[in-house]
């Protein structure tokens, strides 16, 4: 646990547990509304937005990625209203024709116009570059309050902190009204709520939590901590408040040991090189859910 | 490009189209009985849990020291792990309140982040011998034998068969599985054929179009088809030829244009498809309805 | 007549070719107790959905104490159907209570000792203040109902549109519901409430409104709720049996 640490893991792990706060806040509402395909829809629809934006300004990280991979996401948001509207099917359907659509334009650009082998590519879209994201200015801990190597620091690091706060601060806010809509949307119109626009500000906030840990830690990891936290969670509790910090708390707890298994864990079994971490903190997440749906307390209905 | 489209870039080429055309038949034709049974989203969680059996079949193979990218043992592999998948879902479902799309998130997820870690160990253990096993993700034309070929084709007509003898019985279940079982069907039975003819194309389908594209085969074509007729057996057959077409077209510009991934290509075309018919079909387009006044 | 707790003015709602209410116009009175009766499909539910906003109207509108819903929503408690609902909610009983007094709290304001005493009230008024910890779920149909109510009851309304608030509840839910309904009408409220069982109306209520698609009539029961027009509103080949 020495400057290594530092330089290589900390930064990473970090992340990993940013990106996984990020996406537990809104899996909770999504999960409760029967909305957890949105996940899956936003995390695979963002890709065409980041390579535009990296086409367009040359770029793999920062604002303008951000800003590309939220274009994106509203743009699926609103194809799957057309598709709805259009084909009329049911919205299931309506994710998975957007969802497949988007990714595959994504794949198609990258391929296309070359982008692809520079900076980014197919894998790295699909599970992140954790790995990468280390933090060079660092010496060893006293880097944690020297302002020149924490200006060294990636700057996903400090989006994700930013969106982490930024949701927590929005939920605590609309609490009431967020638990209101979700549990009673006709009684919760008639007392004067904006209904629809509360829907709306579900759909923003996992549109932004995805699109804050897509650039981190790739699709499959957004996916899995936007849906696996709450889930298990809710296997946990009948207290909705108590489900939510259940969930971050699940949440950090993966991103930490997925994060030390993948990168010590083939080292203990005698290999020489690590797996995957976003891969493998799916897993974890997945195994905690397998173990809240077998053993938890409020695992089935009534 | 257009000597691939007409089929004149060499024998395996144009085996490889037409096996991906068989493949989009059957896929097209499987997804519209899903459709109408309201399941769309199930293949989802099956197609992503099929990576992990990819990646657990190559080092199975390599560990008895066989070429580790036999494609029937990787696809034996596939749907092991993805029946897994499947089974793990209904136990969520069933045994706990969990809702069925969280459950369909869950298990995508988890099984896609078990097969990464699988194929980023596969790749540690030396450069070169997981080459392939990357064209799972996205799907991929190049580097496939002869006999891959066939078995994807073979498997897409064993299918469609089996379509045409259980068609009624689809049909009845997705419209009225209470009437079905008064009629003597076992509805149960029925959807675990549907469930087996799903596993069958997903399984044939992650080689050319991917674990993540393939289930856009399967609902695509029968969105598609839902626009142009009202009657569940003409739907079936023409989301087997839009799906054929797109498989046909995929397979074709992905040989023409090197290093273009066979599955995202697929989807792009079933996707202008729907636009098209969104546009022009009679009574459900666009164009339809506005001369026909309301929808 | 004084100003009317709720007067509908002409209200149709459609969906997509078919017509659920036809141009219905009347007037909902204070200090009475109304049961809006009719067939399966007459357009009872749908009618109190289209005056409170929760369905668009294709035209007319629903004046609340005179003036529009938004201007006096403090006094309008709604009670939806049982089904409408997501049972598996992860809430506790006072919890829900709490949602009727949102109009008090706002986002941020702490709920206070007071605020849940007030709710704890509430929960009384129904007979369930045993059940105030316990999640939603756990409850049977009928003491949900009555959680329900005890939220509306939270809110202090003048004006209470229930939804169906006998269907498949238990006689002591029943016994309970009527109880604290006709206490808000002798406090001078006005109860409306969509109804199924004829036999009970003239035992329970003041005065019907009789709906099919269209206005039949509406008045108090001794003049309106009669053979005539009852077999006028249910079509004739559905006679209502249990009207003695």
């Amino acid at each position: 646990m020495g400057a290594d640490f530092v330089v290589l893991s900390l930064v990473p792990m970090a992340i990993a547990v940013l990106a996984a706060m990020a996406c537990a806040l809104p899996g909770n509402f999504l999960l409760l509304r029967r909305q957890a395909m949105m996940g899956d829809m936003m995390a695979h629809s963002v890709l065409p937005g980041l390579i535009l934006a990296f086409l367009l300004t040359g770029q793999v990280a920062g604002w303008a990625m951000f800003a590309g991979a939220g274009a994106a996401a509203l743009v699926s948001a609103l194809m799957v209203e057309a598709i709805v509207r259009l084909g009329r099917v049911d919205p299931g359907a309506a994710m998975g024709m957007t969802f497949t659509t988007m990714f595959a334009a994504g794949v198609l650009l990258l391929e296309l116009t070359g982008a692809s082998g520079v900076h980014i590519d197919v894998e790295h879209a699909l599970y992140g570059n954790l790995e990468s994201l280390i933090w060079l200015d660092a010496s060893g801990w006293a880097s944690v309050i020297d302002p020149a190597a924490l200006r060294g620091l990636p700057p996903e690091l400090g989006q994700l902190a930013l969106v982490v706060a930024l949701l927590a601060l929005l939920m605590r806010v609309f609490w009431r009204v967020l638990v209101m809509a979700s549990f009673d949307a006709g009684h919760a119109a008639v007392m004067g709520l904006p209904v629809a626009l509360i829907s709306l500000g579900v759909v923003a906030a996992t549109a932004m939590a995805s699109v804050a840990a897509f650039t981190a830690v790739g699709s499959i990891l957004t996916i899995a901590m936007l849906i696996c936290p709450p889930a298990a969670a809710r296997l946990l509790t009948n207290r909705l408040g108590v489900q939510v910090w259940l969930s971050l708390l699940l949440a950090a707890l993966s991103a930490i040991l997925g994060y030390v298994l993948a990168g010590y864990g083939p080292f203990w079994l005698g290999m020489s090189a690590s797996v995957s971490a976003a891969g493998m903190i799916a897993v974890v997440s997945g195994v905690m859910l397998g173990l809240a749906a077998l053993f938890g307390p409020h695992r089935k209905a009534g | 490009m257009f000597e691939a489209l007409l089929l004149q870039s060499g024998y395996n080429a144009t085996l490889v189209t037409l096996g991906a055309a068989a493949l989009g038949l059957a896929t097209g034709a499987v997804g519209s009985f899903l459709f109408l049974r309201r399941r769309s989203l199930v293949p989802d969680a099956m197609a992503h849990a099929t990576l992990p059996g990819v990646g657990i079949a190559f080092l199975v193979m390599v560990a008895m020291g066989g070429e580790g990218r036999f494609l029937p043992g990787l696809l034996l592999g596939a749907g092991c792990t993805s029946l897994l998948g499947l089974w793990v879902l209904q136990g969520l479902v069933r045994g706990t309140r969990l809702p069925e799309d969280a459950a369909i998130g869950a298990v995508l997820s988890v099984f896609y982040g078990a097969g990464i870690v699988l194929l980023t160990y596969i790749q540690g253990l030396g450069a070169g011998r997981q080459a392939g096993l990357e064209g799972f993700l996205l799907g991929s034309t190049a580097g496939m034998l002869r006999a891959d070929v066939y078995l994807i084709a073979g498997g897409g007509i064993v299918v469609l068969l089996a379509l045409l003898a259980l068609r009624r019985a689809l049909v009845m279940v997705a419209f009225d599985p209470g009437y079905a079982r008064v009629m003597g069907l076992r509805p149960e039975w029925v959807d675990l054929a549907l469930m087996a003819l799903v596993l069958a194309v997903v399984l044939l389908g992650i080689r050319v179009v991917g674990a993540i594209l393939v289930v856009a085969l399967l609902i695509t074509p029968a969105v598609c088809a839902r626009m142009w007729t009202d009657r569940a057996g003409v739907m079936a057959v023409i989301a087997a030829a839009i799906g054929g077409l797109a498989g046909y077209g995929g397979a074709a510009v992905s040989a023409a244009v090197p290093g273009v991934p066979t599955g995202p290509v697929i989807v792009a075309l079933c996707f202008a498809v729907f636009l098209g018919s969104a546009l022009i079909a009679p009574r459900h387009g666009l164009i339809g309805r506005m001369r026909g006044g309301r929808g | 007549m004084t100003q009317a707790a709720l007067a509908f003015d002409a209200i149709s709602v459609r969906y997509g070719a078919v017509t659920a209410v036809d141009a219905v116009t009347a007037q909902i009175p204070s200090g009475a107790m109304t049961a809006i009766v009719g067939p399966n499909g007459a357009g009872k539910s749908t009618l109190l959905k289209a005056a409170l906003g929760v369905v668009a109207p294709q035209s007319g509108q629903a004046l609340f104490f005179g003036q529009a819903l938004d201007a006096v929503r403090e006094k309008v408690a709604y009670m939806p159907q049982r089904a409408s609902v997501d049972w598996d909610f992860p809430i506790r009983v006072i919890d829900v209570v709490l949602m009727g007094m949102q109009r008090q709290l706002g986002l941020l304001r702490p709920v206070r000792a007071a605020d849940r005493a007030f709710a704890m009230d509430c929960l009384a008024r129904v007979a369930m203040t045993d059940f105030a910890k316990r999640q939603i779920g756990a409850l049977s149909g009928g003491q949900q109902q009555r959680v329900f109510l005890a939220r509306a009851l939270a809110q202090r309304a003048a004006l209470y549109l229930l939804d169906e608030p006998f269907a498949g509840v238990d006689a002591k839910t029943e016994a309970a519901i009527v109880t604290v309904l006709q206490a808000l009408r002798d406090e001078g409220a006005a109860v409306v409430a969509v109804h199924h069982d004829l036999a009970t109306v003239p035992e329970w209520f003041d005065r019907v409104l009789l709906l099919n698609r269209k206005l039949i009539a509406a008045g108090p029961v001794a003049e309106t709720f009669t053979p005539d027009l009852l077999r006028q509103t249910y079509g004739g080949q559905l006679p209502p049996q249990k009207v003695a």
